[in-house]
């Protein structure tokens, strides 16, 4: 399931202040700490594991606010 | 488009000032002090409740009309413009983010009744200028809150009628995580720290204070920080401050061509020296306030696109309103520098109706206010995320 491996990357690259384990899939990546340089991070290496691009509609706020939000993202990038 | 009330209001405006705005701009800078005759005149004629909509008291402009205002107010004192500017900004934050609140409404209502003063308290002690990041954090107590913030600028605080503060949302909340409350000058105590003399912008007043505020819970925006930065505080501060940077581009354009106008009329037949130049200067600020305009457009037709609070935070809009900010902060410079070169002696002499000094010193103001380097930072990350259409091509073999 990739929510998983998403929340493994954001574990590595988003550099959270508290446990990334214990976030819920809706759960406020921001509100946990995750700014613009991390979320630059965080992109790029679900680019590389889910081998997809994030396209320039895709490239906003609200696509990196929760490891949902992520999931669907990358859902929509593999279909 | 022509909008012929629109173009009264600006004629009218033209006349203010004239007649008192740029008579006491030169006093303003000198002593820098606030421009009490100014704010007099535009409250008299309800110029702080123009972005507000009609039901709620105000005129209901569009963004770029404010901006218009505020390139008019800044061609004849860029202090009075910049505080204008910096109120709207305000009141575009309480316009898209609190009217849904009866509380806040009320508060709408009385700055159109009242022709309030709006000012900010963003940056802060310890967080180096980010301004999405704070340290402080209000506190509810029931119906009440508590705040307490160390802002090493609030401009024209004495002067200001509400300030609106960012602060962490709550005291568990991670500095990230921010919110805005209206504070009301009856709500607030403010010590000053230190002085305000500057190289320009001196009737901005930008101390800094400590600030100590306790009021009505109802006074925290209902909208977390992060969008009301995305859908109004980032694009509106940047076009407003672009706009009104664009004032002072243009009347240093004025005074370059009234200069060498009246250089013509002395040598009929013959071009005077320096005209080239004025034309060289007039296509600088021509392709300045081409960006303002592009920028004006996008950020109206994203407004439209979504007029609920989400679908904003988009990071090629972001990266553009970045690109304004720097973009015009440096050609400001620029365009008053080459007028300064056609105007020559009687740009640089500080008694002459062809005085650029004051322009000049503004104008550095630019680039220095949220710094550009910040920016450019900020944009780098961007740059790195964004493909905007364009991949590079593939090597021959």
């Amino acid at each position: 399931m990739p929510i998983d491996d998403i929340r493994d990357i954001v574990a590595r690259h988003a550099r959270l202040a508290g446990d990334v384990a214990a976030l819920q899939p809706e759960s406020d990546l921001y509100a946990a700490g995750l700014t613009s340089l991390t979320t630059v991070h965080v992109m790029l290496a679900l680019e590389d594991h889910f081998d997809v691009e994030f396209p320039e509609e895709l490239l906003r706020r609200q696509t990196f606010e929760s490891l949902q939000a992520i999931a669907d993202a990358i859902e929509s990038l593999r279909t | 488009m022509s909008d012929p009330s629109f173009d009264d209001l600006i004629t009218r405006l033209g006349a203010l000032c004239r007649e008192v705005i740029a008579p006491h701009s030169d006093a303003v800078d000198r002593d820098a002090r606030f421009p009490t005759e100014a704010f007099a005149a535009l409250r008299e004629a309800r110029f702080l409740s123009v972005l507000l909509p009609e039901d709620v008291g105000g005129m209901g402009l569009r963004f770029d009309q404010v901006g218009r205002i505020c390139e008019v107010l800044a061609g004849a004192c860029a202090s009075t413009a910049m505080i204008y500017a910096m109120h709207q900004i305000q009141v575009a934050c309480l316009l898209h983010h609190g009217l849904q609140a009866p509380a806040l409404r009320a508060e709408a209502e009385r700055l159109c009744r009242e022709q309030l003063l709006m000012a900010s308290a963003t940056t802060e002690l310890g967080v180096g200028g980010d301004v999405r990041r704070s340290k402080c954090a209000v506190e509810r107590d029931g119906d009440r809150y508590t705040l307490h913030k160390v802002a090493p600028v609030i401009s024209y605080g004495e002067a200001a009628d509400i300030i609106l503060v960012t602060c962490r949302a709550n005291p568990d909340a991670q500095e990230s995580d921010q919110a805005i409350v209206l504070v009301r000058r009856q709500d607030v105590t403010l010590k000053p720290i230190g002085e305000w003399d500057t190289l320009g912008f001196r009737g901005t007043c930008s101390l800094g204070y400590d600030l100590q505020a306790s009021g009505p819970a109802a006074f925290v925006l209902p909208t977390p920080y992060a969008d009301i930065h995305a859908r109004t505080m980032h694009p509106v501060a940047h076009l407003m401050w672009s706009a009104l940077w664009t004032g002072i581009a243009g009347d240093s354009v004025a005074r370059a061509r009234a200069f060498i106008r009246a250089a013509a009329r002395r040598t009929p037949g013959q071009l005077p020296p320096g005209a080239t130049r004025l034309a060289e200067v007039d296509a600088a600020f021509f392709s300045m306030k081409s960006g303002v305009q592009q920028v004006f457009a996008e950020y109206q037709a994203l407004l439209e696109a979504h007029p609920g609070q989400a679908g904003f935070g988009d990071f090629g809009f972001s990266l553009r309103v970045n690109h304004l900010k720097v973009q015009a902060s440096q050609q400001v410079v620029d365009v008053v520098g080459r007028a300064l070169l056609v105007a020559g002696i009687s740009g640089y002499r500080n008694d002459s109706q062809y005085s650029l000094g004051r322009h000049l010193r503004d104008a550095y103001g630019a680039a220095i206010m949220v710094n550009n380097d910040r920016i450019l930072d900020q944009s780098a990350l961007i740059e790195v995320a964004l493909r905007d259409g364009w991949k590079p091509m593939p090597r021959g073999t």
